[in-house]
């Protein structure tokens, strides 16, 4: 019972990181590209980002599960070339979750690059200094508490992910068998002492978590009244 | 010579204006442009260092092509070798006063940091954070940002607007000696004509969004009622109330100095610090050879 346990909460956080990490190296340059650019198609392409948030998760899933599928041309595509089949997989529900996640990431930075002077880029282009180093020596840095607000919530949305991953990737042990769908399974098997152990480790973690932001941000304030 | 003919329309509170600006400027010059709020001189300013757009037209500098709409040319600002000094001055915060510095230089040379630290007396707050700085400091380290860049080309917007008497004394002497030292063509909005006559080689007067007029500073701001036979322009050192008149000590060209007698009613506006015109009308100047 107990090597199931821990496998559970091996998965979710397994989880929960890699969704973070590729949202990172994704979101960084959706939020630069929307916070600055101009095109007409900007608050389509806004608008399809944060779908997610209002979206119920059902939605998604069941499109992730059409998307998968061997009798769709993405699937079939997959699965020849590849071997791979991502629905009922780690994969698949990883893919699924940084879809979902998307809006968590990209709002927060996008607003950090918004409320940024437009003469920091200015002054930076002045200097001779190309917008990527501009990018990393200049915007990044100065928008560390809105990353780490980013980061955080990502993660605790991920960690709390349930109608998608139940969606794409079922119930599987070690697979994509998650903490927020454990809980509900152990509920209906009535293992309330299980369910209860998941349910105050999410409780925590999420606390934890968001009570780090809150502080961060506190401090960052404080710092900048200095 | 840096040759600008250019077109933008410019959204202001007071309505549409076109800015028409058609100019030359010599290498080496210390322009200041001067004229009411949104006539367009940061625009000018802006479109120069290739962060706005000229609806149309041309800009050269030298022989190299930086703007031109028919052509669709437009070189980048990171091409023009050019710095640009913010009213905000834009100083970045994740840096300390020596790292954004150290940023603008295109070759890192720690040696001519150190140099540019002591000139503008920043040796000491190098450590530091611009957040933590006061106006008249982070001012200090923008000019000194602009030319560890080593520009070719020197963009300063009102870049001692919000400082005190004293210390924008300090920094006109402080751009007047970079302006020196390194020859560097210098193009500076300003609103403040004691600033303009101290530094300026030339002034251009903005007005509903063109050049009204352009010259020396002396003759862009005298007079020209008076017809005086003795002109002389220099700064007041001092006021001295004796009795019904006051002795004002006006020092020219650093070294001469003028005593004027004046009544409380000539002193209304006029404060030590100030630039002022003393000119004779009644008496036939006389002249001798010296030595």
């Amino acid at each position: 019972m107990d090597a199931a346990f821990f496998e559970t909460l091996w998965v979710t956080f397994k989880l929960a990181c890699s969704t973070t990490v590729i949202l990172i190296v994704i979101g960084l340059p959706v939020a630069y590209w929307l916070a600055f650019s101009r095109y007409k198609i900007k608050p389509f392409i806004e608008a399809l980002v944060s779908m997610p948030m209002v979206l119920p998760p059902s939605v998604i899933g069941y499109y992730m599960l059409v998307v998968y599928s061997p009798r769709n041309w993405f699937g079939a595509w997959l699965g020849k070339a590849f071997d791979i089949r991502l629905a009922f997989s780690f994969e698949g529900v990883l893919i699924a979750s940084v879809i979902f996640s998307l809006p968590f990431m990209v709002q927060p930075l996008q607003n950090g690059f918004r409320s940024l002077p437009d003469s920091y880029r200015e002054a930076s282009y002045t200097l001779g200094k190309s917008k990527i180093r501009t990018f990393f020596n200049v915007l990044i840095p100065n928008i560390k508490p809105s990353f780490i607000t980013a980061v955080a919530l990502t993660f605790a949305h991920s960690i709390g992910e349930f109608g998608v991953v139940l969606m794409v990737g079922g119930n599987m042990p070690g697979q994509t068998r998650v903490a927020s769908i454990a809980i509900y399974d152990e509920v209906q098997a009535l293992n309330f002492s299980i369910a209860n152990r998941y349910a105050l480790i999410l409780f925590l973690v999420s606390f934890v978590i968001l009570a780090t932001i809150y502080s961060v941000n506190k401090k960052q304030d404080a710092w900048k009244m200095m | 010579m840096i040759y600008i003919d250019i077109e933008k329309m410019l959204h202001t509170a007071d309505g549409k204006v076109n800015l028409a600006i058609r100019t030359e400027i010599p290498m080496g010059d210390l322009i200041a442009l001067f004229g009411p709020s949104g006539v367009g001189k940061t625009t000018l300013l802006r479109i120069l260092a290739g962060l706005t757009v000229p609806d149309k037209g041309i800009v050269k500098y030298g022989r190299l092509v930086w703007f031109d709409a028919h052509n669709r040319v437009n070189i980048s600002p990171q091409r023009r070798n050019i710095s640009y000094m913010f009213q905000d001055y834009a100083l970045f915060p994740n840096m300390t006063v020596e790292q954004n510095i150290q940023f603008a230089q295109p070759v890192k040379n720690a040696k001519a940091v150190d140099e540019l630290l002591s000139i503008f007396g920043l040796s000491e707050l190098k450590k530091c954070k611009p957040n933590g700085l006061s106006g008249g400091q982070k001012q200090r380290v923008a000019l000194a940002r602009s030319l560890a860049r080593k520009p070719q080309l020197l963009l300063l917007d009102e870049p001692l607007s919000s400082l005190d008497a004293e210390m924008r004394c300090t920094l006109q002497n402080e751009i007047a000696r970079a302006h020196e030292l390194s020859g560097i063509t210098t193009i500076m909005v300003s609103h403040d004509l004691n600033e303009i006559f101290r530094l300026a080689t030339q002034v251009f007067c903005i007005e509903n969004g063109s050049i009204q007029k352009n010259g020396k500073p002396e003759d862009v701001f005298s007079d020209n009622s008076v017809s005086g036979k003795v002109q002389i322009t220099g700064i007041i050192a001092r006021i001295e109330k004796q009795d019904a008149i006051n002795i004002v000590t006006v020092i020219s060209g650093g070294n001469q100095i003028i005593k004027v007698i004046a009544f409380d009613s000539d002193l209304e506006h006029l404060f030590v610090g100030d630039r002022v015109m003393v000119f004779s009308k009644a008496f036939n100047p006389i002249i001798s050879k010296l030595n």
